[in-house]
């Protein structure tokens, strides 16, 4: 669908997933383990149509990754859809308050995820 | 492997390992409360990715395991629970159990709920009984749901579900049925966004190509909120939507579209069919939680509708004409003005994007048949290289040829070459002492006593096999050291050592091997009590003098075990002996220290890599062979008067007044009868590690150099005094000797007469 | 790979075998020729300690130790002994690779499947065992060899 999209997330088999989801709908998919390499990839390519983050990752969590793109002026708009293991109510109101777009709950069905970065990205 | 997700399954298993190993040192740096705030993040998160990743293969009972274990860490990084010695200690068991559970999920084995009950009781009581319940619901083969906001399992205060509604209002049901037979139905939908929605990185224009997905839409934007431009606000919402949706689908899809919305604005759905418009059924709103005042438009709403009767003649603004219409009115969310923004931010864009899988850290994960096929490919340029050096030599180049020295340098490189690749089977021997940790662990809990392991030099690497082949004996001398080596608790006290026992594991480099060092602080080899079992036994005589050494090496004898009841722990049958032939399989040796009320230490040095080996070639009887040269003690030849008649059909040879038993390689392994007369022959001493020495004899002595190993086991199977197979210059294939076995195996025959027995080994 | 493409490519009216059919000791056998990796000239293979008499040895195969089994003496028959003549069919089965030493290759043959016959009882013949099938081409009979029973019985006690 020619997008392009950062997905981040500590876990190695998760990115792998992700990776097989995204590049099998023809969604170019860069990769980050953690929100500070999130942001590294973020400088270094062009602005991603969408970014999927998990929540729970070392050095910065989902949470500061979603307020430090939205902080920064040429990522401020990218849709953000949150993947996490974790449906509680509190973290996803949290994760809303800091600018994410949508949630989706691993694991994950990668139709619907593609569906869903198609329904954030137009 | 061309499947994909079977691959990615495989490499889960291995992210399950590493994950499993940080968060054996965490727990480790807990349990020496060294602990920080970000230990149990690292434990936590170890645990959450197996959980993730386990879900996304319906790996049920370790999710479920993963789960409740993550629940108490959570306890415990929240400071709802105190992370005491027991608990540690029951951290320890649960990462035990986590990694028989990523085991039997990977080996495909049986889940026994038996043993995991236990644990999981545990975890249980300190959750309490409500999370645990709510838990078994959070985590049923999750299937994918999208929401924000949190309505997802009606745990979300204050937040309405999504009613199941029917397609229709009250009673015009049964008219909406007949209808939509004929006709598609009508849904009306009103949309008016917050400033957040847009703040979210969400876009009206997209949720109404979602909608649009569910059939004919037509969208007008009502722009009457919209102040003059000198007091408009970017950054705020002003317009409100209306869309007129023909489509069967329903409600519920029309919300779902909204799904990620919900709560950031107002949404209004209204049904009703295309024929019956009179009936206009209540409006079915949902009013975010956000909004103090909802406004109550759902009246005017429907009197601006237009008329939907007909749906070709009233497609006033189709979706992709509206376009141009919202783009000014949604503030932020312009892909098109962002993304040159983003090219200026950094010269490095354009270059930077070859880097687009932007892999994390840079490793690569390989297959290992891939390294072993390099190791091999490496291997056979080693090999054709002294072929080279063959011929360059016999066509007669001087030595200072450029040829020549060109060549030598292309040997040096070859080595080069050889030596990094043998480096990338290498590991570090860190993941099996951590498999120590348990068996100490499991191993003092069954015998009832305190042990502390301590590890040195875990980040020594060594070859993956040897690692592999390496865990068994070593967890049999580690049960053997908390079994036997360390007293109990009550005679340590008694001679002022404390109460817990140590052991220690060590690894480190030593002159181009590795040695493994396990020792213990107990009471050493209580050396006359080992004596008079080997005499018991009948394994030794009993007038024979022996040194400390001497004594402490008959552990090794087959046979023997100085339990004198077997214990559950260490015994099993498997006695020392065992160990020593597995080391010895691999090219290492072990050795034995031990001092009275200090303890004993085993030490194991091995080789770095089992692909290449320093050899001696050799010929017998026409063969060409390569003897190992580690065992090798001095090579000699024979006058006549150094070999003795033993037995009547043995030989000894005289080795400074040591007498050591001949054997005669071309006759054991049976390329031909043996010799008449020794006198002049070559010798090679080979020792073993018990200093048990062998003279071997052969017929001449070629060459010392470096052979790449090549298994038999593989293709052929065990061959009695053959370790391997290696290819040498001239392409042929000469057998690698296994001293060891060879002298355990010999005939010790050495008269050509009683050659009948010859072949009996 | 290269047998499950053709299983599913026979789109089938009749199921057919193709064997490699050789000679030894003046004998018509064969092997499927799915577990034909390639033919070679003998090479003078190193000798394995105790080992039995049919196992000829090991030679190197582009870089792996092959062991040959000399089919003749496998078989129980009368080994040629114009040895530069041989001829190695390098065969692999399960996970195993291995030579078989024999006098020449003669043909590739495809044979229906309802052409082949099992072997009669016949106990006193060592060679039975080693015999899977049996077919006749223009009046030869052709033996198909069991590969699995003529490699050397088991990897951990060879001797």
């Amino acid at each position: 669908m020619g997008i392009q999209v950062l997905a981040v997330d500590d876990s190695r088999t998760m990115r792998d997933m992700l990776r097989l989801a995204l590049t099998g709908a023809g969604i170019e998919t860069h990769l980050a383990e953690d929100g500070v390499h999130g942001l590294e990839v973020l400088e270094e390519i062009d602005r991603p149509d969408a970014i999927i983050t998990d929540i729970n990752m070392p050095r910065m969590d989902g949470f500061g990754f979603i307020e430090a793109v939205r902080a920064r002026e040429e990522t401020r708009t990218i849709p953000i859809l949150v993947l996490s293991t974790e449906s509680a109510a509190e973290l996803k109101a949290r994760a809303r308050e800091g600018g994410a777009t949508g949630w989706i709950v691993k694991p994950f069905d990668p139709e619907k995820l593609v569906k869903a970065l198609n329904m954030v990205t137009g | 492997m061309s499947d994909p997700m079977a691959e990615i399954r495989a490499s889960f298993f291995i992210e399950c390992e590493e994950l499993l190993e940080s968060l054996q040192d965490s727990l480790e740096l807990m349990d020496s409360g060294e602990a920080d705030d970000e230990t149990v993040n690292v434990m936590f998160r170890a645990v959450h990715s197996i959980k993730g990743g386990a879900g996304a293969f319906g790996l049920d009972e370790l999710v479920a395991f993963a789960h409740k274990f993550e629940t108490v860490m959570d306890m415990v990084r929240n400071g709802d629970l105190t992370p005491d010695h027991e608990l540690v200690k029951l951290f320890f068991v649960c990462g035990d159990k986590l990694s028989d559970l990523v085991r039997q999920a990977r080996d495909g084995e049986e889940y026994d709920p038996t043993q995991y009950a236990d644990t999981l009781a545990k975890l249980d009581a300190l959750i309490g009984e409500d999370e645990s319940d709510e838990e078994e619901i959070d985590f049923q083969p999750a299937a994918l749901s999208l929401e924000l906001g949190g309505e997802g399992e009606g745990t979300a205060p204050g937040l309405p579900d999504l009613p199941g509604l029917p397609p229709l209002g009250g009673d015009d049901g049964a008219d909406a049925d007949a209808a939509a037979a004929s006709q598609e139905p009508v849904l009306h939908i009103r949309f008016t966004p917050e400033t957040a929605l847009y703040a979210s990185g969400n876009e009206p224009l997209y949720l109404f190509r979602a909608v649009r997905d569910l059939g004919d839409l037509t969208v007008r934007c009502i722009e009457d909120k919209l102040p003059p431009l000198e007091a408009l606000d970017p950054e705020k919402a002003f317009l409100s939507w209306e869309l007129t949706l023909l489509s069967g689908e329903g409600e519920a899809a029309v919300r779902e579209a909204f799904d990620f919305v919900d709560g950031l604005c107002e949404l209004t759905v209204t049904e009703q069919t295309a024929a019956g418009g009179d009936s206009q059924p209540d409006p079915v709103e949902t009013a975010a939680p956000s909004t103090g005042s909802p406004d109550k438009s759902g009246a005017d709403t429907s009197a601006e509708l237009p008329t939907p009767a007909a749906p070709s003649g009233t497609r006033a603004a189709p979706i992709d004409t509206a376009e141009p219409a919202e783009k000014p009115a949604a503030p932020p969310a312009d892909k098109k003005a962002g993304k040159p923004q983003a090219k200026s931010a950094g010269s490095k864009s354009t270059g930077a994007k070859k880097s687009a899988a932007a892999t994390p850290r840079a490793t690569v994960r390989v297959d290992l048949d891939r390294i072993d096929r390099l190791v091999n490919l490496v291997g056979e340029i080693v090999i054709n290289q002294a072929m080279l050096s063959q011929s360059v030599e016999e066509a007669g180049l001087p030595p200072n040829s450029p040829v020549r020295t060109g060549l030598d340098e292309f040997l040096q490189l070859t080595r080069d070459i050889q030596e990094s690749v043998m480096m990338i089977r290498a590991q570090p021997v860190k993941s099996l002492f951590q498999r120590m940790a348990r068996i100490v662990r499991e191993a003092s809990a069954a015998v009832g006593k305190e042990v502390r392991l301590i590890t040195e030099g875990e980040n020594t690497e060594i070859d993956k096999t040897v690692i592999e082949r390496l865990a068994d004996p070593l967890t049999h001398m580690i049960r053997n050291a908390v079994d036997h080596g360390l007293e109990s608790a009550e005679e340590r006290l008694a001679v002022g050592k404390c109460a817990e026992g140590i052991i220690t594991l060590n690894a480190s480099h030593r002159s181009g091997r590795v040695v493994i060092e396990i020792s213990d602080d107990g009471a050493g080899i209580n050396r006359e009590r080992v004596h008079q079992i080997a005499i018991d036994k009948g394994l030794i005589d009993p007038d024979l003098q022996l040194s400390d050494s001497d004594i402490d090496n008959l552990l090794f004898l087959p046979g023997f075990s100085t339990a004198s009841e077997v214990s559950n722990l260490s015994g099993r049958g498997v006695g020392m002996d065992v160990v020593r032939s597995a080391i010895q399989a691999l090219g290492g040796r072990i050795s034995i220290a031990s001092t009275a009320g200090k303890g004993t230490t085993f030490s194991i040095s091995l080789p770095l890599t089992l692909a290449v080996l320093d050899g001696m070639i050799v010929r017998v009887a026409g063969e060409t062979l390569v003897v190992p040269l580690n065992v090798i003690q001095e090579t000699l030849a024979l006058g006549p008067d150094d070999i003795r008649p033993f037995g009547p059909d043995t030989h000894v040879v005289n080795i400074r007044n040591t007498f050591v038993p001949l054997l005669d390689l071309g006759a054991e392994l049976g390329y031909r009868e043996p010799l008449v007369d020794y006198a002049n022959s070559v010798i090679l001493l080979i020792a073993q590690d018990d200093g048990e020495r062998a003279a071997v004899v052969v017929d001449s002595i070629e060459d010392q150099r470096q052979v790449v190993i090549k298994g038999l086991q593989d293709s052929y199977g065990h061959v009695p005094g053959i370790a391997a197979a290696t290819i040498l210059g001239d392409g042929q294939i000469a057998l690698i000797l296994d001293p060891l076995d060879l002298i355990s195996e010999a005939s010790g025959c050495t008269r050509p007469q009683s050659s009948s027995e010859l072949t009996a080994g | 790979m290269t047998e499950e493409l053709n299983e599913t490519a026979a789109p089938v009216e009749v199921e057919e075998k193709e064997l490699l059919s050789f000679l030894v000791s003046g004998q018509d056998y064969s092997v499927d020729i799915m577990s034909v990796r390639e033919i070679r000239s003998g090479a003078s293979a190193t000798s394995l300690p105790h080992s039995p008499d049919y196992v000829r040895g090991v030679i190197n195969l582009r870089g792996t130790v092959l062991p040959i089994i000399d089919l003749a003496k496998r078989l129980g028959m009368e080994a040629d002994l114009d040895e530069s003549r041989n001829v190695i069919i390098v065969v692999a089965v399960e996970d195993r690779t291995f030579g078989l030493m024999v006098d020449a290759v003669s043909d590739i043959l495809s044979i229906p499947e309802h052409e082949m016959q099992t072997p009669p009882e016949m106990r006193a013949d060592v060679e039975h065992n080693f015999v899977s099938a049996l077919t006749i081409v223009k009046d030869r009979m052709i033996r198909v060899l069991d590969l699995n029973a003529v490699m050397p019985p088991s990897r951990e006690e060879a001797a």
